[in-house]
């Protein structure tokens, strides 16, 4: 346990990705079985065993502790198990009857069997045999509440690594497997056959597209492509099967491969036919696609109340069919595949699972024209849920990974402000020593006259060249410093203004200005605009009312 | 609170000790703690005309007063630091030496916190007041260990005063940056410590662990570095890391002030490793607003169970706490029935802390 407290902790200071894979492959390498099976369960959030509720930890520390000194340093720590993993009284001095701290194995076998009555007991000795970093991470572990910024995508990719493995590989076989994973580790290493997936609804690893430029459809000619509408939704492969036993299962997966099926109970009784489907995940509302944020409702949640699959009704727009029934169908060229997937889902007829439109063209000039409007090119009612138009070979056949010249996305250009850089933080990892992350506002009226009034964080898009001029700026126009937060001049003659583009706009009563940006990033340095010519908040308000008024 | 009041409830809780107040022996003012007997301030944050002085850190060891009384080494330091002419005259005493000031007699004996550092000893008539300035019970390769002194009044800090503070074995936390130099050796490690006395602690432990390769100096810890060095504590292999390649720099550990690790001179380093040295790194919210990568739990401060230990073996009956959190520790003092107060000196902290502001300041 100690062990896998110590990735854990270090896990949760890293913030780069390879150096996180680095170390949980590390992990792995060193630690034996079954402990580093039950890790990786833990990271994949693949363990299952009731979790312990924060009142439990409480009075456990409340037995053992001042409760004074509990609460100044539950005021100073502000975490319920750091507070409790630090304070814990320190056991006696190891001595011949003392056991050895539990490994995680023999944590998570416990935990699986161990009665509601004898979990404070159980909990408590564990805590004594444990050090600091190993109390902390077992409180995390049984309250559930590991938040360490790892991905099940990482763990399975840091567990590739181990045997210089594709990913994806891990991912097929991923849902035939189970804690601890010996059959999957002994491949790895070489000491075994590569296992089995049997299961009957498994995930296909999934083909993406490259962004259009417009110096590319020069080479391009229209007759070889089908377009369809870009959906603001989410990526899904839903896929059914029988098993063993004959009865149909249905799982839903994201783009990586992970089974989101939990959270969208609602869609599964129309998974109905054995096939799988790639399609986006959207929410419906009478008949009339809804915009992300509504979506968004539904995504990443644990438990799904009726109340939330009625509000949020979710629909499945199915773009291609990978296999029908036991036919594998990615070798097929996409117009034979889309003919496949138009029989299916006239099969299927169910009022949840519809046909992705195609938009017909003749020229890239009438697809420019459909791309720029459209609602009148076909979307109709639903063209606010359009973000830009798909381009897709008719003889591609469905490759995983982004093979070149296959599929293309025509996003719709970016809405644009000119906003003022107001305050500048330091980045993380290797932006530590740069001010990376920008606070940028736009004018407003208000009690002292004209003022900035701030909408919006941003710390990408710029290149590296540019990262420097503005670190630079941060560091010479600084006008106050609060903790990691510079102050950076921002008057109608002196300033910084920058060209920021972002995705969509909502309003949100938890920002300042009253509204808040979707996936804002800085697309140029204007060092030759005074602040003073920078965007107004109206002009947002009035972007907004252009939004909902569609 | 007017004195009035204050001296009464003090003569209160403090009848048993007979004749001399420990409030009219050492009583806390303006400029620091001020012996009136003894007609000297114990490291006093203003100029004063004596100023006795427990260790060589900035905001105990200050420059501008007239006669210093001091262990040879604080006074060294001071010499480093603020010149030759940092004080009118100077006088070095030795651990366990006896000298008379006035109407008291006062003793110098080791603190732990780093070389050279003392707690004094402060006797009037029959009753001894240590004030312990800084100090650590944990065992550092660089200093002499810390004494518990028996007294009547005991001065203790608070830096880590809450019982979320528990440091371990420091050789553990070294062992988590070795760890992460062998796994990633085309990376740099840059380990922040306050470059007096932690600096040269880290190191000492590195060294204890067979870690023999230069170890790489930022430019502010060089000379104090090479002073630890010149009193007989062997550091090995050292280099400063002006000058050097990028390059060169992969798989290499640097010591530097906190406050460097994360400004424009880490970009003379190959993706490094942030880590940092500090008794604050127990806590996970302090180490991620520094955005330190690799937190190593190594003080120069006692803990809480350093506190609350060294408090129960003085035997002191009565308690003064100062800079850092008094309440936790007073409080606990109170619950186990001793006589506990915070005292309110102004100016003292966790020289780290001071550190980043100063060295912000050299570095920009």
């Amino acid at each position: 346990m100690n062990r896998f407290a110590e990735l854990l902790d270090r896990l949760a200071y890293e913030p780069g990705r390879n150096n996180k894979l680095r170390l949980i492959t590390a992990y792995f390498r060193d630690t034996p079985d079954p402990d580093r099976g039950y890790a990786l369960a833990a990271l994949t959030g693949a363990l299952s065993f009731k979790h312990a509720k924060p009142g439990l930890i409480r009075d456990l520390i409340a037995d053992r502790t001042d409760p004074v000194l509990f609460g100044l340093s539950y005021d100073y720590v502000g975490d319920l198990s750091e507070t409790v993993a630090l304070m814990w009284p320190k056991a006696p001095p190891p001595g011949h009857n003392n056991p050895p701290p539990p490994t995680l194995s023999d944590v998570v076998t416990t935990l699986r069997t161990l009665g509601k009555t004898e979990l404070p007991k159980q909990l408590a000795c564990w805590l004594d045999e444990l050090d600091e970093t190993g109390r902390w991470a077992l409180l995390k572990l049984v309250t559930g509440a590991m938040r360490i910024g790892i991905s099940a995508r990482l763990a399975k990719t840091a567990a590739a690594a181990l045997g210089d493995k594709d990913p994806h590989e891990i991912e097929l076989i991923w849902p035939g497997l189970s804690p601890p994973y010996l059959d999957l580790f002994a491949w790895l290493e070489g000491r075994g056959e590569k296992p089995v997936n049997r299961d009957p609804a498994p995930f296909r690893p999934v083909m993406l597209a490259h962004a259009i430029e417009d110096s590319d459809f020069a080479n391009l000619d229209p007759a070889d492509f089908i377009a369809e509408w870009k959906w603001d939704g989410i990526r899904v492969q839903a896929v059914s099967g029988r098993d063993e036993r004959g009865y149909m299962q249905a799982r839903l997966y994201s783009r990586t491969g992970e089974d989101i099926t939990k959270s969208f109970p609602d869609l599964l009784p129309s998974l109905h036919l054995p096939g799988a489907i790639d399609g986006e995940l959207l929410v419906l509302r009478e008949g009339r696609v809804q915009t992300f944020n509504v979506l968004q409702q539904r995504l990443n949640r644990k438990i799904v109340s009726p109340k939330l699959m009625k509000d949020f009704p979710i629909h499945l727009r199915a773009y291609d069919l990978l296999g029908d029934d036991e036919n594998d169908l990615r070798e097929l060229p996409f117009d034979e595949r889309r003919a496949h997937l138009e029989k299916f889902i006239k099969k299927l007829d169910d009022p949840r699972i519809d046909l992705s439109p195609t938009i017909a063209f003749d020229s890239w000039e009438t697809l420019m024209a459909a791309r720029a409007d459209p609602a009148s090119a076909g979307a109709g009612e639903d063209a606010d849920a359009v973000e830009g138009v798909m381009l897709k070979r008719r003889d591609a056949p469905y490759l995983p990974g982004r093979p070149k010249g296959q599929w293309w996305k025509w996003k719709h250009d970016p809405h644009i402000i000119d906003a003022v850089l107001m305050y500048a933080q330091r980045g993380h990892g290797k932006r530590s020593s740069y001010y990376s992350d920008y606070t940028f506002g736009v004018w407003t009226s208000g009690e002292d006259g004209e003022q900035l009034v701030p909408v919006g964080k941003a710390y990408f898009g710029f290149t590296d060249e540019e990262l420097l001029q503005i670190d630079r700026f941060v560091r010479r126009n600084t006008t106050e410093k609060f903790g990691p937060v510079r102050h950076v001049v921002h008057e109608p003659d002196q300033g910084l203004v920058l060209e920021v583009a972002f995705e969509g706009l909502q309003r949100s009563p938890r920002h300042k200005s009253g509204v808040a940006m979707r996936f804002p990033r800085i697309s140029r340095l204007r060092w030759d605009k005074p602040p003073r010519e920078a965007d107004r908040l109206e002009t947002l308000e009035r972007m907004l009312k252009d939004v909902t008024a569609n | 609170m007017t004195t009035k009041h204050r001296t009464a409830k003090h003569r209160k809780q403090t009848a048993y000790i007979g004749g001399m107040r420990p409030q009219d022996i050492l009583m806390p003012v303006a400029a620091g703690l001020c012996c009136k007997p003894g007609g000297f301030h114990i490291d006093p944050v203003r100029p004063v005309e004596r100023a006795v002085i427990t260790h060589g850190h900035s905001d105990h060891a200050r420059p501008g007063h007239g006669a210093v009384l001091a262990r040879q080494e604080t006074l060294d330091m001071m010499r480093l630091r603020y010149g030759d002419n940092f004080a009118r005259s100077t006088q070095a005493i030795r651990y366990g030496e006896e000298i008379r000031l006035g109407d008291v007699k006062i003793k110098f004996h080791p603190a732990g916190h780093v070389l050279g550092s003392a707690q004094i000893a402060v006797t009037c008539k029959d009753t001894c007041i240590v004030a312990s300035g800084d100090y650590k019970d944990a065992i550092d390769p660089t200093c002499t260990p810390f004494e518990v002194v028996p007294c009547d009044v005991f001065i203790t800090e608070a830096t880590f005063g809450l019982p979320v503070f528990r440091h371990g074995d420091a050789a553990d936390e070294v062992k988590k940056l070795l760890a992460s130099v062998a796994l990633f050796p085309e990376r740099a490690h840059l380990v922040g410590a306050y470059s007096l006395g932690k600096a040269q602690r880290v190191i000492a432990l590195l060294r204890e662990q067979g870690y023999d390769a230069p170890i790489y100096l930022h430019g502010a810890m060089e000379t104090i570095t090479r002073y630890y060095e010149s009193r007989g504590i062997a550091l090995g292999e050292l280099c400063a890391v002006k000058g050097v390649k990028k390059a060169d720099l992969a798989g290499t550990i640097t010591l530097a002030p906190p406050s460097a690790t994360s400004d424009i001179w880490t970009r003379r380093f190959p993706d490094p490793v942030t880590a940092f040295a500090s008794g604050w790194m127990r806590v996970r919210a302090r180490a991620r607003q520094r955005g330190v990568e690799l937190p190593l739990v190594i003080s120069d401060h006692a803990d809480w169970d350093g506190l609350t230990a060294t408090i129960a073996a003085t035997g002191a009956g009565e308690i003064w706490v100062t800079h850092g959190q008094e309440d936790a520790l007073v409080h606990w003092c109170q619950a186990r029935g001793l006589a506990a107060r915070p005292l309110d000196l102004v100016g003292y902290g966790d020289e780290e802390e001071h550190e980043v502001v100063a060295a912000d300041e050299a570095e920009a």
